[in-house]
Formats: C-alpha cells, sequence, structure tokens
C-alpha cells in the first residue's frame, strides 16, 4: 500500500469517527515535543509500535522450512532450508531479515508464533480495526494505546505517531496522541523560516482561495523549524538540497524517517511514551516473493539501524519495539504466485530487556480453519504485557478487562 | 481591465501556463483573436510534432502463452508498467512541448471528464487509444464523442462494460454515462439506469487485444424505456435520448465552467448563454462562448491551479523543456507526490479540486520541486531575471511567471532574496499567487 491508500485506508477503517479524529487532530511540531526533554519520570520505558499495513505474510516472514506441508502448499513461493536463516532445525527467517536475525542470535529479539484471535476477518479494514481497538467482536472508535492514554493524563505528547494522520489505535475516548507530520521533509535553503512565515501572513482582499494557499506555509513552518532540529542534531548539513524527493514515503525511506525521529526524540529524554511508525505496501497478492524480500529488507535495515543508534545512548537499554500486521496470508499460494489474505501471524518483540527467543506456539499447517491457521497466542496478551512491562499500566483498563499475559515477558 | 490582464487570465487557464513571449502576441493580437486562434490555430503543431506519441507496440499480455509460467507473467506486467510509464512521460512532454495548447487542454480536460485510470484498465495501449479519440471527436459535436466513448476500450473496462450480458446487467457504466459524463445526478431515475444498462449490452472488451467489440449474442434487443422514450434502443439510441434531455443542455457547460473559470456556481445569466451556444451540441461553439463570456473576466483567482498545472507551466515558462531526458522524467514523478498523475484519477469522479490541493503536505512537496524546477531552469530564463535590476526582480519574476501582481506581503519576501535569481524563482513558484488562477 502506498502513503495514498494508507491514507484512504486510515479513513476508510471508520475506527476513527469524525469525533474522535477531531479529539485527536493535535498537530505538534518536534519542538514541542523536545521542550518536554527532562520531564520524564526515572526508569520510565517507551513503547515502539511498528505497524505493517496490507498483511505481511508470515509464513514466508518466520519459515516453517522442515514441514513438508509448508512445502506442498506453496511450492512455487515456499523458502527452502538452504535459503532461510536458521532459528533452529525447524524454523528460519525470511532471507531478507539478517540484521534481526542477528539480534535473534543476540538474544534481544522475541518472537511469537501464531498471534491472532477467534473468529478471524479477513477484511484488510475491518482486521486492521480489530488490531488497533484490541477488540475481535466489536471494533469501537478507540485504539488500545488511546485508552491507555486517557488513563494516563491525555496529554497527547505521551504518544506520538510520526505518520500523516493519526492511526486508530491512538485515538481514545476523551484523548487522543498527536500526529507529527511529514517526517521525511527537507526544504531548501532558499525557503527560509522568515520566507515561509512572510507568505502565511495574510493579505487584505486577497481571493479566498490564495489566502488558503497563504495559511499552508503557516504549518509548513512549523514542520520547517522541526526538520531544522533534526538536521543539527544529526550534524547533516542537508546537501542534497536539489535532489527531487523519492515518489511516496511507504518506502525505505518513510520507515527510516520515521525512526530517526523517534531516535532522536529518545536521546533527546523527551516525554513521550508511546510512538507509533508504520510501513506499508504488504497486500502480496500476485509475484509475492521478491515484493515482500524488499518490503522486509526495508524493516530490517530501518529496525536495525534504530536499534543500534538507540543502543548507543543510555536511554536506549528501556525501549522496546513491536512489530504487526493485521493478518498473515492463506497457507496455500493462489494462482498468481501470491498469497490471498489469512489469520494468525508471528508478532516481534525486541528490545535490550527482552528475553529473546522463539515463542507460541507454531501452528499447524495441516490442521486449517477454512484454509487458515489456527491462532495459539491471543493478540491481547501481548498488548497486556507491553502495557504492564513496557508502559508500566494496568493491562486491564486499556484492554476491557482482558486478563490475559505472555507468560514468557 | 488591461488588455494584457485579460489575455493573461485567459491564456492562464485556456493552456498548461503561458509564458511571458504568449502573453506579448496575445497583446498584441487582442483578445477575440487570441481566443480564435486557440480554437483554431493556424498551421501545424511543430511542437507536438516534435513529440509523437510513443509506439507501444502489442500489450505484453498478448504475446503470452495459454498457461505462462510465473516468470513470464512478471515479463509481462513489468512491460506493461514501463508502456504506462513511457506513455505518462510523454503525455507530460507533450502538454509542455505543443503549440496548439487549448487543443491539449482540452484533452485533459476529457481525461479528467471520463475519468478513466490505467490501474485498472493496466493497458497503455488502451490509454492511448482513448486520447485518440478525446483528439479525434472531443472538439466537434457531442453525441459523436459520446457514442465514440460507448465503443471505447478503456471506459468499457473501466466500468465494467464487458460484464453488462442480457443475462446479467451490470450497471456502472450506464449509471456513469447519465450521473457523471453527461446529465448529471437527479435527471435520472433508477429505472432509466437498468434500462440503459440494458441498451448498452453486447459491447465487450477483446480478452486479447482489449479492443471494444459488439456481440449480438450478449445483447439484449427488447423493448426498453429510457427517459421516456420506448423502443428497442441500442449504445446510438441510448445516447441520442440522453443528448435530448433539458439537463444535458446545461450540464457539460457547467463541468467546462467548473474547470476552466471557477469553482463557484455558474451563475444563471452564464448557464443560459452557455445553454444557447451548445443548442448544436457543438464544443467548440460552447467553448468559444465560455472563453468570451463577460462573467469570465471576473473569475481570476478563483481556481486552484491543478498540480498538472502547475508543474507543467513552470516546466513551460522557466524552459526546462531543453533539460535532459533524465531530469524532466525525475520532475515529472513530483506528480506521483501531488496526487496527480495523469491516466490515474484517483476514481470516476475525477481528479480533485479547489482546496483539496491546498495542504501542507502539498506545499511542502510545492517547495521541493521548485527547487528541482529552478535548477534545471534554462540559462535564457535566468539571464532574463537578472538582466532587471535588483530591485525591479519581482516584478520581472511576476512578468515571466504570468502573475498580474503580487501582494505586499509576497513582495516583501521576494525582495529579501531578489539578489539571487535562483532562490526568487524558487519563492516564486511557491507563493501563494502562483498556486491559484
Amino acid at each position: 500500500m502506498d502513503t495514498t491508500t494508507r491514507r484512504k485506508f486510515l479513513i476508510a477503517s471508520g475506527v476513527v469517527g469524525g469525533a474522535a479524529l477531531a479529539a485527536g487532530a493535535t498537530t505538534l511540531a518536534l519542538s514541542d515535543l523536545l521542550d518536554t526533554a527532562g520531564d520524564r519520570p526515572d526508569g520510565a520505558k517507551t513503547l515502539v509500535v511498528i505497524t505493517l499495513y496490507g498483511g505481511n505474510d508470515g509464513l514466508n516472514t518466520v519459515i516453517p522450512y522442515a514441514d513438508r506441508a509448508y512445502q506442498d502448499a506453496r511450492p512455487e513461493l515456499a523458502y527452502d532450508g538452504g535459503e532461510v536463516l536458521k532459528l533452529d532445525d525447524a524454523t528460519g527467517l525470511n532471507p531478507a531479515l539478517k540484521g534481526l536475525h542477528e539480534l535473534f542470535g543476540g538474544k534481544k529479539l522475541a518472537i511469537v508464533r501464531g498471534v491472532g484471535y477467534p473468529k478471524p476477518d479477513r477484511s484488510h479494514f475491518r482486521s486492521m480495526d480489530i488490531w488497533q481497538t484490541a477488540n475481535p467482536e466489536r471494533p469501537g472508535n478507540t485504539g488500545w494505546i488511546g485508552r491507555w492514554l486517557d488513563g494516563a493524563g491525555g496529554d497527547p505528547r505521551l504518544a506520538v505517531s510520526f505518520e500523516k494522520v493519526l492511526p486508530p489505535l491512538l485515538a481514545g475516548e476523551r484523548s487522543a496522541g498527536a500526529v507529527i507530520g511529514a517526517a521525511d521533509v527537507k526544504l531548501p535553503k532558499a525557503v527560509t523560516a522568515d520566507a515561509l512565515a512572510g507568505f502565511a501572513a495574510p493579505s487584505a482582499g486577497e481571493p479566498p482561495l490564495q489566502a488558503r494557499a497563504a495559511a499552508c506555509f503557516g504549518d509548513l513552518a512549523r514542520v520547517r523549524e522541526m526538520a531544522q532540529q533534526v538536521k543539527d542534531a544529526d550534524g547533516d548539513d542537508g546537501g542534497d538540497d536539489e535532489k527531487v524527493p523519492a515518489t511516496g514515503t511507504g518506502g525505505p525511506a518513510g520507515l527510516q524517517a520515521q525512526l530517526d525521529l523517534v531516535a532522536q526524540c529518545i536521546e533527546a529524554g523527551v516525554s513521550t511514551r508511546m510512538f507509533s511508525v508504520s510501513l506499508g505496501g504488504f497486500d502480496t497478492h500476485a509475484d509475492e516473493r521478491d515484493l515482500q524480500e524488499t518490503l522486509l529488507s526495508y524493516l530490517d535495515k530501518g529496525l536495525t539501524a534504530f536499534y543500534r543508534r538507540i543502543m548507543a545512548h543510555p536511554a536506549g537499554k528501556d525501549v522496546v519495539v513491536l512489530v504487526y500486521s493485521e493478518f498473515g496470508r492463506r497457507v496455500r499460494a493462489n494462482a498468481s504466485d501470491g498469497t490471498d489474505h489469512g489469520t494468525a501471524s508471528n508478532v516481534f518483540v525486541l528490545g535490550e530487556s527482552i528475553p529473546g527467543g522463539l515463542y507460541g506456539e507454531q501452528p499447524s499447517l495441516t490442521d486449517l480453519d477454512d484454509g487458515d491457521l489456527k491462532f495459539t497466542t491471543d493478540f491481547r496478551d501481548v498488548y497486556a504485557s507491553a502495557l504492564d512491562r513496557v508502559l508500566q499500566a494496568d493491562p486491564q483498563a486499556a484492554l476491557q478487562g482482558w486478563k490475559g499475559r505472555l507468560d514468557w515477558w | 481591465m488591461a488588455e494584457r490582464e485579460k489575455v493573461a487570465h485567459l491564456l492562464r487557464r485556456a493552456t498548461f501556463g503561458p509564458t511571458a513571449d504568449e502573453v506579448d502576441r496575445a497583446e498584441r493580437a487582442g483578445y477575440q483573436a487570441t481566443v480564435e486562434q486557440l480554437l483554431a490555430p493556424d498551421g501545424a503543431d511543430r511542437g507536438a510534432g516534435r513529440t509523437p506519441a510513443p509506439k507501444l507496440g502489442a500489450d505484453p499480455y498478448t504475446d503470452l502463452p495459454k498457461k505462462p509460467s510465473r516468470e513470464q507473467r512478471q515479463r509481462a506486467q513489468q512491460a506493461r508498467k514501463e508502456q504506462v510509464q513511457q506513455l505518462t512521460k510523454w503525455w507530460v512532454d507533450r502538454m509542455v512541448a505543443a503549440d496548439h495548447q487549448f487543443t491539449e487542454k482540452l484533452v485533459f480536460f476529457w481525461h479528467g471528464h471520463w475519468a478513466t485510470s490505467v490501474q485498472k484498465v493496466k493497458s497503455a495501449g488502451l490509454m492511448l487509444a482513448q486520447q485518440e479519440t478525446f483528439r479525434r471527436d472531443g472538439r466537434g459535436d457531442f453525441g459523436v464523442l459520446v457514442r465514440a466513448m460507448l465503443r471505447d476500450g478503456a471506459l468499457i473496462h473501466w466500468l465494467d462494460g464487458q460484464r453488462n450480458t442480457r443475462k446479467a446487467p451490470n450497471e456502472n457504466l450506464a449509471r456513469e454515462l447519465m450521473e457523471l459524463f453527461t446529465l448529471g445526478i437527479g435527471a435520472y431515475t433508477e429505472a432509466d439506469v437498468k434500462a440503459a444498462a440494458r441498451a448498452l449490452t453486447g459491447w465487450t472488451v477483446d480478452r486479447v487485444d482489449g479492443t471494444a467489440t459488439f456481440q449480438q449474442a450478449r445483447h439484449d434487443p427488447g423493448k426498453k424505456t429510457v427517459l421516456g422514450r420506448t423502443g428497442p434502443l441500442d449504445a446510438d439510441a441510448l445516447a441520442e435520448v440522453i443528448l435530448e434531455q433539458p439537463a444535458a443542455k446545461t450540464f457539460l457547460p457547467a463541468r467546462l465552467w467548473f474547470r476552466f473559470a471557477s469553482g463557484e456556481p455558474m451563475p444563471d445569466g452564464v448557464r443560459d448563454r452557455l445553454s444557447a451556444a451548445f443548442a448544436g451540441h457543438d464544443v467548440t461553439a460552447l467553448v468559444r462562448a465560455l472563453l468570451t463570456d463577460e462573467q469570465f473576466a471576473a473569475t481570476g483567482g478563483q481556481l486552484v491551479k491543478q498540480p498538472v498545472e502547475w508543474l507543467v507551466g513552470a516546466v513551460r515558462q522557466l524552459g526546462v523543456a531543453a533539460a535532459a531526458d533524465k531530469q524532466r522524467k525525475q520532475l515529472y514523478q513530483g506528480l506521483n507526490r501531488l496526487d496527480q498523475v495523469p491516466f490515474k484519477p484517483p476514481s470516476v469522479g475525477g481528479w480533485p479540486s479547489g482546496t483539496a490541493w491546498l495542504n501542507t503536505f502539498a506545499t511542502q512537496t510545492r517547495v521541493q520541486l521548485a527547487q528541482a524546477l529552478t535548477a534545471a531552469a534554462s540559462p535564457a530564463f535566468l539571464e532574463r531575471l537578472s538582466a532587471a535590476p535588483v530591485a525591479g526582480r519581482p516584478e520581472a519574476l511576476a512578468r515571466l511567471l504570468v502573475v498580474d501582481a503580487w501582494t505586499d506581503r509576497t513582495r516583501k519576501v521576494l525582495a529579501e532574496a531578489a539578489k539571487d535569481a535562483k532562490k526568487l524563482t524558487v519563492l516564486g513558484l511557491i507563493s501563494p499567487e502562483y498556486a491559484v488562477h
């Protein structure tokens, strides 16, 4: 899914109704966040959630390569034991995940298999609603992080998205996280803060549409300020002023840029406790293998670089990253060398404090539910542990009374 | 209003962004003569001659064997994608180069009107064939164009015409034909849609080469009643019935007004005058009436430039056309971020308009593109700008970018950068004044 599709997707998902969106439309500049540096209680941990939009094929991410049923169900798509990055004698990672494989070896990465929910829904929109609201029966209009935020006082700076619109998971009942828009902005030197402020000034008697165009510069000025801070922090003089920007932001630059900003905020000690970032494009109905490898390599490179960067800072040890997608894909390949929408899949949990390893029971590839995997771990168990261990909050309040936990975390 | 401002307004709307030299010529020729020159240009279009449509060859899918392998299918997909990219780049090049600018602008209007997306159609050849129909039939009898479009492979595919059979009618094309292409919502009933779908049965798309063919066996020859007329109506008879409706006399005039004049509702007087001019369904007569209507001159600043208009206009004015192929290609990719890639309208409703194009992300993208455009500007453009004394450069830039006047706010920003012609150009391109027309 490209940026546009993801934007439409979020709007179409309808989880964030008009009212919740209005409440959550706080747009901040990075400076607003950086101003909070030092406001952080001692020992406060940070959760980074990475959403993979489109339904990442879990079976070709964490691969049961030794299972005959796997090879038989998708002969054109399957990876064999020689191709995968082995985790044990039955399971391996997609060859695009070299960095994560190393982190797994260093016991920093936990992989939970078979994560899902009862009566799986195969619509992107509905299933993403379910994952973000943590309510499989009746996905409402609040997300699990949004409800946590309600309970944590409602300061939007506590939960921040570097996407262009507010993801439903950040919408609470009474409060919502903040959107720091247009994370990948780099403005040419010709366009100074003064110029943006100058254009933003209204001019009496000008046509209304022209006045509207002028007003856009007000917001852009704030973004510019943010970009400048990022540059300063990186010691980067922005030498590629004249390069035409890449098309769309769903690619590696998008995820990387979002994670760079997260890293900068963490290093600055901002008050934010939860960051939401995303990567789209995983809806691989056709010619999946190359496409998925490319996307997974974006994830691998972005996440590995992020982890190395924050670990060079004392605050890095208190960061936990959670990676999920709205569903896995059908066990059997379709006629276009792709896979159709499926069910249970893997969740990655990465961090210095995480006891790395393989967890959760691998769902059977032969005992299926209408062609799809039966889940073995409820996704709310993962959320509950994250709320408890990272956000240091009562999971039941945010998860509508859910009592389950991961037993290893 | 001074004659120069009047012709500048005319050219901003009827072309993809006039150059200062084009405004000079129009000023000398006068308003009426310029309108006629736009509608019926003299001589061959040498710019179009320099940018001939690409020879796409066969659709890569037609060469696939019956049961293609994964690699074969992938290759064909890739080849199709490349054809679409080639076609898109060519069209933008053509918009830039065409001497007969209104001819080209009207093709873009029709593209947005019949709003067919290659995202579903997939085939560059079908999209090009549709565009050739706009070029051939887009300036004369609207009835001829409607009948041609009902036989257009891309449109039929886009609106599932090939699924519309006597046994299982599909109403998609019939509904949009009346709602979006000819009459407007409310000018027909649901029963009219059902009956119109039956009239359109039989037209289908060839699975191999994508051309539209009529299959008698799939057509429903029975009696139907559409918009009050009863008979064994087929596609042509349907087009005739539709165009006889009173709503047909005002619908297309309003659509042209919306794109060429103003996002504000069309005044009653204008509607009467334009529908009178359109009585014989002649598109050129209608456009002439629009461009010469006294109210048209008063619509300055009432349209937001669509991204294509903004980018192509800047390319023309800055002389970027001479830049290397690769550099132009990169610039055109900016349309992707601005959400207006030719041949890919977001829905059958056509391109967004007005404030939809004005948001922070678009502003930011224009800033980045303005920088790239200026980097590719011709030396001649920068020399002309630098030739003015520093204090006079903001006005020199206004002349080159065909902006009537800067507000004090913008003039102040420009004055501070006036020493550096490149900086000045970037700021002019992103200014609020240049975002609208």
